[in-house]
C-alpha cells in the first residue's frame, strides 16, 4: 500500500465535519445537535494538525504554532460545552424539552 | 503509522460520528461520540501529535463527554419519539450536506500540494510538549492568558445560568 498523503488527512477531516453539518441540520434534539457541534470542531482540528505535521520548519519539526491554535480550540470547546449545557438545563427546567420545534420562539 | 492503521481509526471515527447523527437515544449518541473522540486522538497519534492526542483523550473523551453524560442523565430523556419528518428541511440539509462534500472533493482534487507526502521528521525524540509549551508561553503568551479570563467568566457564567430560573 503506498504511504499516505496530505489528502488522506484532509479527505477524513472533511467527511467528519459533513456529518456533524448534516448532524446539525437534520437531528432535532438539542444535545444531538451539540454533539455534532463538537464533531465538526474536532474535524477542524483534525486539518489543522495535518497541515502542522506537513509543514515542517528549517530544524525538521513540525510548525507548533498551529498544534498551540488547537490546544487554543480545544480550550474554548470545553468552556463552550460547559456553558451550552447550563443553558440546555436552564431551557429544560423552563420547557421540559430538548426538542427544537418545541423552543422556537426568542422570548418566554 | 501504516496506511492500515490510518484507515482502520479513520473509519472507526467516521463511522461512530454517522452513529452520533443516526441514534435515537442520547446516551447512544454520547458513548459513540467517545469511540469517535477515540479514533480522532489516534489520529493525531499518526501524525506525530502526541501531547495533542493526549489532550483529547482527557479534555474530550474524559470531561467534556462525562459531562454530556451527565445532563443526559440529569434530564432523564428518553429515546426520541417519532415525530413527523419536516420534509423540506430534510431535504434542504441533505442537498447542503451533499453540496459541501462534492466541493471538497473537487478542492481537493485540484490541490497539488495535498498529493505529497508527509516530510520524515528527525530520527530520535521529539520532545513535542517541550516545543508547544515554549510556543505557547512565548510567541502566543497573551493569547493564553485571554483563554484564561475566557474560562474565569465561562465557570461564572455556569453558576449564574444554573442559579436562577429563567423568566
Amino acid at each position: 500500500m503506498t504511504e499516505l498523503t496530505l489528502n488522506d488527512y484532509l479527505l477524513v477531516s472533511g467527511l467528519l465535519f459533513a456529518i456533524g453539518f448534516a448532524g446539525v441540520l437534520l437531528r432535532r434534539n438539542i444535545i444531538i445537535i451539540f454533539m455534532c457541534l463538537e464533531l465538526m470542531l474536532n474535524a477542524a482540528n483534525l486539518s489543522l494538525v495535518a497541515f502542522s505535521r506537513f509543514n515542517v520548519g528549517a530544524d525538521g519539526l513540525p510548525n507548533y504554532n498551529a498544534q498551540v491554535l488547537v490546544f487554543f480550540i480545544i480550550t474554548v470547546a470545553a468552556a463552550e460545552v460547559a456553558v451550552g449545557l447550563a443553558i440546555i438545563v436552564a431551557l429544560f427546567r423552563a420547557r421540559q424539552t430538548t426538542h427544537i420545534e418545541d423552543i422556537n420562539s426568542l422570548k418566554f | 503509522m501504516s496506511p492500515i492503521l490510518f484507515w482502520f481509526f479513520a473509519l472507526l471515527m467516521l463511522a461512530s460520528g454517522a452513529a452520533v447523527v443516526i441514534n435515537r437515544n442520547p446516551v447512544a449518541s454520547a458513548l459513540a461520540l467517545v469511540a469517535s473522540f477515540l479514533g480522532l486522538a489516534a489520529l493525531f497519534v499518526s501524525l506525530d501529535a502526541f501531547f495533542i492526542g493526549v489532550i483529547q483523550v482527557l479534555v474530550y473523551a474524559g470531561a467534556v463527554m462525562v459531562l454530556f453524560l451527565f445532563i443526559i442523565m440529569l434530564l432523564d430523556l428518553k429515546a426520541e419519539q417519532r415525530r413527523k419528518i419536516n420534509i423540506p428541511a430534510w431535504i434542504g440539509g441533505g442537498l447542503v450536506t451533499l453540496v459541501f462534500v462534492a466541493q471538497l472533493a473537487a478542492v481537493l482534487k485540484r490541490f497539488p500540494l495535498g498529493q505529497q507526502k508527509f516530510p520524515a521528521l528527525p530520527g530520535g525524540r521529539i520532545d513535542d510538549v517541550e516545543k508547544i509549551g515554549e510556543t505557547l508561553f512565548s510567541t502566543h503568551n497573551l493569547s493564553f492568558q485571554v483563554i484564561g479570563a475566557l474560562i474565569l467568566v465561562a465557570t461564572i457564567g455556569v453558576l449564574i445560568l444554573s442559579k436562577r430560573e429563567l423568566k
